[in-house]
């Protein structure tokens, strides 16, 4: 607001206040006196809210899905499942070496100091973790998949061919690995804040994020093409995860201090998000429409982590959550 | 302190950053006059950008609260008259006071464990020599991180169009000044001495002392505001409060937020491995 149009907002309330002899508002507190009544000071919140916007969810999302396509990945190499190993690791090179720093960099306020994230290895800070933890999915799953794509088509002859297959085994169990973690740090993340409704919620987080991650990375394959009954029990048992969590998150409730998840709109996103890729893909997976399943799986993922960031801003901006889980 | 003039630690040269010595603020609102010259003397030292020219309608506050381009903050408390007695000394009214008043220049709180360094992922935030907090703005990428990680909400990210924008920023303790033997331009300028600067343990003994002389003056809420107690174990800007810090928008047991990583880290290791096994039965089970 600039000057002007402040002093004309004075004027009238000023003419308000005349004529009415109460005026309500935004931090106008006249009624019955000067003390005011909001909690804490004037209402002001007293953690800073998440400065953070869309792509940060989207990379939750994205980051899930790459994350745990590694883990099928390797699974089906193991099991000689070749076609849907090539399928997984596209999926993650894709979605956790090009998609993901992507948006990652995409919400920094300098974009062009990313590299700065890789000045310092700090185990206590979880975006630092983050950051390392990318890299190294990156660094495995690119060459993994290359290594893949040239065994399969059996480019070179030998030697170099048996190299190949050896090295990509390698490449991929390292993808797998840091993909679990890729898939579940973003969970710790935002658990280890001093948001209120996030930090008391920090052991429900990394299990929710890591295993949509795997429900989202087996619906994605499965809408791919690749209908075979081991992706449909992974889809089974993610979904009966995020079922438990849906019960587990009514059960724990924290009274003001995560009341965002309980009370406001945005812990509606979270709920109806977690029937989706909870109970709904549940019951169609049950009666066999698994493409459905997939995507009833795959909508409740990005949802419910687009509520989780949404709950934290309301949360953080919400002086009596932060009074309360502290009392 | 008070009374002191010339030898005060708020006009003495100093060597605290070559000496690697310990500093802090005190600051103490019974003294305060709600001049708001330290938010002024921030801004004009340290270019710090306007925060908007917006009407709250808090009082006289129409700071709001401490931000990217806010690092002093004067905070006008009307509070219950049954609270206490006004701090006004002759001009009180007595009984007639509608209200008592209560001014206090809040500021970064330099926590002893900050949680905006720990989270800090590309190392711009460090500790100085004196043991301040302070943002290192040519590193800075503009992550956010340290902007949830605050239990105190100081630091954060200065929006476009703003000069530097896109870095997170929070109180420096006028490094630049105390390198120099020159005392923060906020304490420099307070002209009633109600923020101190100086030797941490110094004030600490005067905070306690200031303490118990308002307290035998008949103030019986007033206290000191250091949480020591919890993870965040003390801060270097510390402050006296009168009542409940809760009335001053200050958290009452603040924690640094990397107490909850071992718990969230355990929870993310076994979902991790609980992943692996589910997809490998799941192969093994349909192959």
């Amino acid at each position: 607001m600039n000057a002007s149009a402040s002093e004309k907002r004075l004027e009238q309330l000023r003419e308000k206040a005349w004529q009415e002899g109460v005026v309500p508002g935004r931090g106008v507190d006249v009624i019955g006196g000067p003390i005011p009544r909001k909690p804490g000071y004037y209402g002001e919140p007293v953690v800073k809210p998440p400065v953070w916007t869309w792509e940060v969810p989207l990379y939750f999302f994205f980051g899930g899905i790459a994350g745990m396509s590694a883990v099928i990945a390797l699974a089906a190499l193991l099991f000689h499942h070749v076609d849907l190993a090539r399928a997984a690791m596209w999926l993650a090179a894709i979605a956790g070496a090009i998609l993901s720093p992507i948006l990652l960099i995409m919400d920094l306020g300098r974009p062009h100091l990313f590299l700065n994230m890789l000045r310092v290895f700090k185990h206590r800070s979880a975006m630092s973790m983050g950051a390392w933890i990318l890299t190294a999915f990156g660094a495995c799953a690119v060459p993994g998949l290359i290594a893949l794509e040239l065994h399969a088509h059996q480019i070179f002859p030998g030697t170099l061919d048996q190299l190949l297959s050896f090295a990509a085994g390698i490449f991929i169990f390292g993808a797998a690995i840091f993909g679990t973690l890729l898939a579940t740090y973003t969970g710790v993340l935002i658990g280890a804040t001093a948001i209120p409704a996030w930090f008391l919620h920090r052991t429900l987080l990394p299990i929710h994020f890591g295993t949509a991650g795997l429900g989202s990375a087996a619906a994605v394959l499965e809408l791919l093409g690749h209908r075979i009954p081991a992706l449909n029990f992974i889809g089974f048992y993610a979904a009966a995860v995020e079922t438990a969590l849906l019960i587990w998150l009514s059960v724990a409730k924290h009274g003001a201090a995560d009341r965002a998840i309980h009370e406001h709109g945005s812990g509606w996103l979270i709920r109806i998000g977690e029937v989706f890729n909870g109970p709904l893909a549940l019951l169609l997976r049950f009666f066999g429409f698994i493409p459905w399943a997939a995507i009833s799986f795959l909508a409740g993922a990005l949802v419910s982590r687009i509520g989780w960031l949404a709950v934290g801003k309301v949360s953080g901006a919400d002086p009596e959550a932060v009074f309360a889980s502290q009392r | 302190m008070i009374g002191e003039g010339l030898h005060s630690t708020n006009q003495r040269k100093h060597s605290y950053v070559q000496d690697h010595v310990e500093v802090g603020f005190f600051t103490d609102p019974s003294v305060c006059i709600g001049c708001k010259a330290c938010e002024v003397a921030c801004k004009e030292w340290n270019q710090v950008p306007d925060d908007g020219f917006t009407w709250t309608g808090n009082s006289y506050d129409n700071t709001g609260h401490l931000g990217a381009s806010t690092w002093r903050h004067v905070m006008f408390l009307e509070q219950d008259r049954q609270k206490g007695d006004q701090i006004a000394g002759p001009m009180s009214l007595g009984d007639q006071d509608p209200f008592r008043w209560v001014f206090l220049s809040d500021v970064c709180k330099h926590c002893e464990d900050a949680g905006c360094l720990e989270a800090c992922p590309t190392g711009s935030i460090v500790r100085t020599e004196t043991g301040t907090v302070f943002v290192q703005d040519d590193v800075c990428n503009g992550c956010g991180y340290c902007v949830v990680s605050c239990p105190f909400g100081v630091i954060d990210r200065r929006p476009e169009p703003l000069p530097n924008a896109g870095g997170a920023f929070k109180c420096t303790f006028c490094y630049d000044r105390q390198k120099s033997g020159l005392v923060p331009a906020c304490a420099k300028v307070c002209p009633t001495e109600s923020i101190v600067f100086g030797r941490l343990d110094d004030l600490r003994a005067q905070g306690a002392k200031r303490v118990q002389q308002l307290q035998e003056a008949g103030y019986s809420d007033a206290q000191l505001y250091d949480p020591t107690e919890t993870s965040v174990r003390g801060i270097h800007a510390f402050f006296l409060i009168l009542g409940e810090p809760e009335a001053y928008g200050l958290p009452p047991k603040p924690q640094i937020p990397t107490i909850y990583l071992k718990s969230a880290w355990t929870a993310a290791f076994a979902t991790a491995i609980v992943s692996i096994i589910a997809t490998l039965l799941a192969f093994a089970f349909s192959s």
